[in-house]
């Protein structure tokens, strides 16, 4: 077995899973998990192994001609270096633990062997991002993931609210992707190549498109990672079962947009650069203050998931692919972690998602108490929890670029998520049981409490594991990488101003979190805030803007394109063409009377007309 | 004046057109038939008048085969209007239309 | 004017005058009558054989067509017994169309003659006796004679088979 084939069986296993459970074990529940599951632990074990032997670098690229024809050349190949690699262990990583975990979420669902096909699909299609080597691949793989996408978010499709939530995630998703093949074709047509490197080299040829093609680009990274105005979404996704939530809102696809973002940070130049760190930051801080009052636990961790992913923007944006990149490794760990801690109450409390409806529960389930806790603690941003050292490169970043404004958004933000994490905290875990629910609310089972566990000690120890050396190595190969000691310390030595005021912001949220929510049964702040807190809750209407002009132009549009097809492309020309050849045969045969004479008749015409035609002209 | 080729040609031309219009618009098959061979006849005509005018023989020769011809097509054909007589109980052509569409 | 012109254009006029009454007879729509004055057409033709110096064609014309040809025809008229053709609505269409391609043709063949440069050869000097008609027939023609004799054998039996009454 060559060892370079290694990457191609970690891609295509999870597929061969897919197709197996469809084709032939849909019936069984238990083999169609059990495959999928091996699959995807499978495809972990062979990345790390590939890594271990290989190593991170140097680049290596392992590409097939798919389709030349003159100067259209599409390729189909694996491109190998520290980003994909790094990025690869962390998707199989975290998709094994949540397929273990799916064991124990989906049992009992009739649509068991569905969903584990399903997600095995969406593993291969995210794997497919990750190591591909040119735009086209990722562009086909980016599609993939978001039909896997839609197809997870509407599992339960008896529900209506989980097939539109489905329809409006793939819609909204294409209306990026449209902008991203437009910016692509830029690409093409400017650089002659999709190749990434290749691109590389000729990134200059893009000349005056640069900003446009950059900011088409950025579209996709805006549909994929739910940035504003294409946010609206990501918390519907959320109609999904947990494990999805989790694995494809969380940790990998919605991080997808960054990491291709961060693939071609070659090719956006200052001004789109610009663009996207102020988009970053907006969408941060929107997504944060909505949070605040959200009393649904999965839609306050999905909103929280746009606040970071805002983040992780707007690393990109100020130039700093390591810190994104590293955010988004951590941010996965803990992401997962608080979803699927949060199915775990829901499976407890059977199905209750109002946190107002839940309590007390550090009593009755301390595993997920304090797996959560760690979970929220490395959120907010707390030293050692590996969320301080991401957050605290990101806003060192700012710093390093002077961009002040962005800089005290990121703080801004950094209180609002410590505030609403530890109101959800108290909310659901501390206080008195609320219900009849939380009394009578148990741990849960060991497939489920097992990855939460290993989660927790990734999202702990998960900062000094050498992480942003991986990524140095891609993007900045002049820093090298340091011992645990000196991980754990860097920030404070490296950027002060903002290690410090990070961790101050934490604490004040905290803090107000602290005194708002401890021990209280019903929510003070709308009582505050008044006609503001009506807003946060209401997502500040932006559902009802999109329904009232998007919407309705659409539906107009169509309502258009529908009399044309049925009127013009169906009577007139369809219909018409038909309506001729009748008429014409029709006519035609009038000709065929079966009398001898009127045949002579005409023969003896024919016969006139020729000869006058030939003798006299 | 002297009768020249173009006179033999004018009376070969009515006599065709005679014929003609026989065939198109007499109704009765048989004198349907009488017009074509009447037709055939200006032809005839036409080939000796040019064959005497031309100093060749072969006009004649070719007279000769058309005549036998005529007589051996005539037979034929009389033979089949007698079985469609038989068959239909007319002789008209308008009853003979079963290839109508 | 001398004997030949005036029996032109003598027999000519009968010719044409009797062709006119095979097909447009105003008197009588019996088809025997079309016969009969065709079997005269045929006569004034040979005459004008005879004219042109055919000799043997003309000689043949009357055994032939005459003799044998109108024979079968009025044999076939009395066979059938058939009276006049009934009368039945004549189709404008047919006419109007049959007209104009009579009348075109018939242009055709009067513009051909108005626009050739008469005369065509010089004075004619042949005759069709039978002794070099025969010559020409059985030296150059020979292989259409036989075909022609092969072609009454066939007509032949073509006739006998279509006037059974049943195929056996």
């Amino acid at each position: 077995m060559n060892f370079d084939a290694l990457p191609w069986i970690v891609l295509f296993l999870p597929l061969t899973a897919a197709a197996a459970i469809f084709l032939f074990t849909k019936r069984s529940a238990r083999i169609s998990a059990a495959l999928s599951t091996g699959a995807v632990v499978a495809s972990f074990i062979l990345s790390a192994v590939y890594v271990g032997i290989a190593g991170l670098e140097p680049v290596r690229e392992d590409s097939h001609i798919w389709l030349q024809a003159g100067k259209l050349l599409f390729e189909f190949g694996l491109l190998l270096d520290p980003l994909s690699l790094s990025m690869t262990l962390v998707v199989t990583g975290v998709a094994s633990l949540i397929h273990i975990y799916s064991w124990g979420y989906m049992k009992g669902d009739e649509g068991f062997a569905r969903f584990f096909g399903t997600l095995s699909l969406f593993t291969f299609s995210m794997l497919g991002i990750v190591l591909s080597n040119n735009f086209l691949q990722l562009f086909i793989f980016w599609e993939l993931v978001g039909v896997s996408s839609y197809l997870l978010i509407g599992f339960w499709f008896e529900r209506p609210s989980a097939a539109d939530a489905g329809k409006k995630a793939f819609i909204t998703n294409r209306l990026g992707d449209f902008g991203f093949i437009l910016g692509i074709l830029t690409v093409w047509a400017a650089c002659g190549t999709l190749n990434f490197l290749l691109l590389r080299g000729s990134a200059s040829m893009l000349g005056a498109g640069a900003t446009l093609a950059g900011l088409l680009i950025f579209c996709g990274a805006m549909g994929k990672s739910a940035q504003f105005p294409l946010h609206v979404w990501l918390p519907d996704a959320m109609e999904g079962p947990t494990p999805v939530s989790a694995l494809i809102h969380a940790a990998t696809m919605v991080a997808a947009g960054v990491y291709m973002l961060c693939r071609v940070l070659f090719m956006l130049n200052p001004a789109a650069l610009q663009v996207i760190s102020w988009v970053g930051g907006f969408t941060a801080l929107l997504a944060a203050v909505i949070a605040v009052q959200q009393n649904d636990i999965k839609r306050i961790l999905a909103y929280s998931t746009l606040s970071q992913l805002g983040y992780m923007v707007m690393a990109v944006g100020l130039q700093g692919p390591t810190p994104a990149m590293f955010h988004l490794t951590t941010h996965a760990f803990f992401k997962a972690l608080l979803f699927l801690g949060a199915g775990s109450v829901i499976i407890a409390l059977h199905h209750e998602q109002d946190i107002w409806k839940m309590g007390g529960l550090r009593k009755r389930m301390p595993v997920t108490f304090w797996t959560f806790l760690a979970g929220t603690l490395a959120l907010a941003g707390f030293w050692p929890f590996s969320g301080f050292f991401s957050k605290d490169a990101i806003l060192a970043q700012a710093q390093h670029q002077h961009a002040w404004g962005l800089f005290a958004l990121g703080l801004m933000v950094a209180v609002l998520t410590a505030f609403y994490m530890f109101r959800l905290v108290f909310v659901v875990f501390g206080g008195t049981e609320r219900t009849h629910g939380a009394e009578h609310a148990h741990e849960s089972p060991a497939a489920m409490s097992l990855p939460l566990q290993v989660l927790a000690i990734l999202s702990i120890v998960g900062g000094v594991i050498s992480v942003e050396s991986a990524f140095n190595r891609q993007f900045d190969p002049q820093q090298h990488g340091a011992s645990f000691v000196a991980q754990l310390l860097a920030p404070f030595s490296h950027a002060p101003l903002a290690a410090t005021l990070g961790l101050l912001a934490a604490a004040a949220g905290f803090a107000l979190a602290a005194k708002l929510y401890r021990g209280v049964t019903t929510d003070p702040l709308p009582a505050r805030l008044g006609f503001l807190s009506c807003w946060m809750r209401d997502r500040f209407y932006f559902d009802e803007l999109y329904e009232a002009t998007v919407i309705r132009a659409h539906d107009g549009l169509s309502a258009i394109a529908g009399w044309i097809d049925r009127w013009i492309i169906g009577g007139l020309a369809v219909r018409g063409t038909h309506g001729t050849t009748e008429l014409i045969g029709r006519a035609l045969r009038l000709l065929q009377t079966g009398n001898l004479q009127t045949y002579a008749m005409l023969v003896a015409l024919g016969v006139a007309i020729l000869l006058l035609w030939v003798v006299f002209c | 004046m002297n009768v020249g080729l173009e006179h033999y040609i004018v009376v070969s031309g009515i006599l065709f057109c005679l014929g003609l219009l026989g065939v198109i618009l007499r109704r009765n098959l048989l004198v349907i038939y009488m017009g074509l061979e009447l037709m055939l006849n200006a032809a005839n005509l036409a080939l000796v008048a040019f064959s005497r005018f031309n100093n060749q023989l072969d006009g004649q020769v070719f007279v000769f085969f058309v005549i036998t011809v005529a007589a051996a097509e005539v037979a034929v054909g009389l033979a089949l209007i007698v079985a469609l007589y038989r068959r239909r109980e007319s002789a008209h052509v308008e009853d003979l239309a079963s290839l109508k569409l | 004017m001398d004997w030949p012109t005036i029996l032109f254009y003598l027999f000519a006029a009968l010719t044409v005058g009797c062709g006119i009454l095979v097909v447009a007879n105003p008197f009588s729509n019996n088809p025997v009558t079309s016969a009969m004055f065709l079997v005269l057409t045929i006569l004034w033709l040979a005459g004008l054989y005879v004219l042109l110096h055919a000799f043997f064609l003309a000689a043949v014309q009357i055994l032939v067509y005459a003799g044998a040809v109108m024979v079968l025809f009025l044999f076939v008229i009395m066979l059938l017994d058939l009276r006049a053709e009934e009368k039945r609505k004549i189709k404008v269409f047919s006419l109007v169309g049959g007209l104009l391609a009579i009348g075109g043709i018939g242009a055709v063949f009067l513009g051909s003659v108005l626009k050739a440069q008469w005369p065509l050869a010089g004075a004619p000097a042949i005759e069709g006796g039978t002794a070099p008609l025969g010559k020409l027939l059985f030296a150059q023609y020979l292989l259409p004679f036989e075909i022609i004799s092969v072609l009454l054998l066939v007509a032949m039996i073509g006739v006998i088979l279509l006037s059974k009454r049943e195929l056996k």
